[in-house]
């Protein structure tokens, strides 16, 4: 049973390794976007600290979001999705070795790239692991719950536009409780809270979500 | 299932429930305005001028029980989303459908005077208080189930995909709305919130739960009606609707 | 009278309340009105579309 796991999530990585040029786009997306903040609130340091926390995250919902539509698309539009649908292996299994594979290469760049751009918001560097542990626990949930949408929408006109509709009410826990992690750890208060509850939701939806976006699948495929 | 000599279940086919639901709606109607002059009656003239909000506090009777029915009505939405995923019955994803765009509609109420009470009150039109924040983001769940519905063209589909977001919804509301208390005390402290209500006299608690009342039965009323569309729309090409056709409707 | 419209300086807010719960409300009805007028003029259309279809091919059958 595992072994699907992994044969899933080599092939998928294997795949967008091929297509380099959709995982730095969603990077490129996650960098130009942040930079436009200061340019729209001004560039004095002491708003821009404060703001940081949560104009970092907020980018890398976008980003996260931005990129959903590559995950079952390719796969759909050349058949490869019904095939899935229908051999004996849990469709719920196949599902996360995907989701999986696209957080390695989507949400893990935009982990490893946070901290420079938090120093470019002058955030204090005592702050800076907690927005990369914040931001590590809180992108494989996001690509989780991401994925159910994308199921949802799969082959729908204006899908991208319609994911982002679905998705973003469910992302604002992991948003709160992210950019709060980090707000805390800067004003002393201690993170720890906030990254139990965001692990707990990485927990939860590595139990619920594979099994909706499965149900989603076989709904949009039917 | 006999409860009370009635086959409760002959009701869940469309054919069957169309006219029963075409009966019951000016009862509802009725119901409503009756419950409405009542609770306007109690609201605007019984009950007493409240010592710290003045008159505007009744502004409470039409939003809170604005709010107490987008959340209730999301909650009966997403119950019968589920019971449509997993019996397949045609009639509970026609139920869910019919629905939304009244939740909607109660949640867009709620909103307008939620900022209409928080201009005099704290002199702000929007206040990111903790239930407002959770009222906007219920209206962004309704948006969503209405828009995934629109945007499929395959019917079943496009119920089934719909219901499947209601359900998600539904269980990451507890979530939300705790993860947005969380956020609302962290940031502004308790002085801000609309729990700080003028503690209630009798009168206007009755009054509110009479509004709610009220708008409960206009809910059931104008549901049964859109249902009664969808079930056209829907059924359009069935035999049992061209003979409604044909008798006259 | 006036003092009752007046809401002890309020007015504004609450009538901007409560008549935002009416127009809703009516809208709504309305609405649904105009949506199921809708929906039977299409049945009627389609009903009268298939009595013409048939009153065509039994014409076609008796030629032959």
């Amino acid at each position: 049973m595992w072994a699907v796991l992994r044969c899933l999530f080599m092939r998928d990585l294997l795949l967008a390794v091929r297509r380099m040029a959709d995982v730095l786009t969603t990077l490129f997306f996650f960098v130009i976007v942040v930079s436009l903040f200061p340019l729209g609130v001004g560039p004095e340091a002491e708003t821009l600290r404060t703001i940081a926390p949560g104009v970092v995250w907020v980018a890398a919902l976008l980003a996260s979001m931005l990129a959903l539509g590559h995950l079952f698309d390719s796969d759909f539009r050349d058949g490869t999705l019904e095939q899935m649908l229908l051999t004996p292996q849990p469709l719920s299994l196949l599902v996360l070795g995907k989701v999986m594979a696209h957080w390695v290469v989507t949400g893990l760049p935009l982990v490893l790239m946070a901290p420079l751009l938090g120093l470019q918001f002058d955030m204090a560097p005592a702050a800076l692991p907690i927005l990369v542990i914040s931001l590590l626990l809180g992108t494989p949930a996001i690509s989780l719950i991401g994925a159910v949408g994308a199921a949802l929408t799969l082959g729908v006109r204006g899908g991208s536009v319609l994911v982002s509709l679905l998705v973003l009410p469910l992302y604002i826990p992991v948003l709160i409780f992210g950019a709060g992690a980090v707000e805390a750890g800067i004003s002393g208060l201690g993170a720890g809270a906030h990254l139990s509850l965001l692990g707990a939701i990485l927990v939860l939806a590595l139990c619920f979500a594979p099994l909706a976006a499965a149900t989603a699948l076989r709904i949009s495929l039917e | 299932m006999t409860l009370v000599g009635i086959n409760w279940f002959k009701y869940s086919s469309p054919a069957s429930f169309y006219p029963l639901a075409g009966r019951l709606v000016p009862w509802f109607f009725i119901l409503a305005v009756a419950l409405a002059l009542v609770g306007l009656y109690l609201g605007l003239f019984v009950a007493p001028t409240d010592y710290k909000q003045g008159e505007a506090y009744r502004i409470m009777f039409i939003h809170v029980p604005a709010a107490w029915m987008s959340m209730f009505i999301y909650v009966v939405m997403a119950i019968y989303a589920a019971l449509g995923l997993v019996f397949n019955t045609r009639l509970s994803a026609m139920m869910a459908s019919a629905l939304a765009p009244t939740g909607a509609l109660f949640t867009l109420l709620a909103l307008w005077t939620g900022a209409l009470w928080g201009k005099p009150m704290w002199g702000a039109w929007w206040v990111w208080d903790a239930r407002l924040t959770s009222e906007l983001i219920l209206l962004f769940l309704y948006i969503g189930f209405m828009s995934l519905e629109a945007a499929i063209d395959d019917a079943r589909r496009a119920s089934r995909a719909s219901a499947l977001v209601a359900i998600v919804g539904a269980v990451n509301v507890p979530i939300i709305y705790f993860s947005v208390q969380w956020w609302n005390t962290l940031h502004q402290g308790a002085s801000i919130s609309f729990s700080n209500a003028p503690s209630m006299a009798a009168t206007m608690l009755t009054a509110m739960l009479v509004m709610t009342f009220a708008f409960w039965m206009y809910t059931i009323a104008v549901v049964l009606m859109r249902v009664r569309c969808i079930i056209l729309e829907r059924e359009r090409h069935s035999d049992w609707v061209a003979e409604q056709m044909a008798a006259g409707r | 009278m006036a003092e009752f419209f007046a809401m002890g300086g309020y007015a504004f807010y609450v009538w901007a309340s409560y008549g935002a719960a009416a127009l809703l409300i009516l809208l709504e009805i309305l609405w649904l009105r105009k949506r199921q007028r809708t929906i039977l003029q299409r049945l009627g259309r389609m009903k009268r579309m298939t009595e013409v279809d048939s009153g065509v091919k039994v014409e076609y059958e008796t030629k032959t």
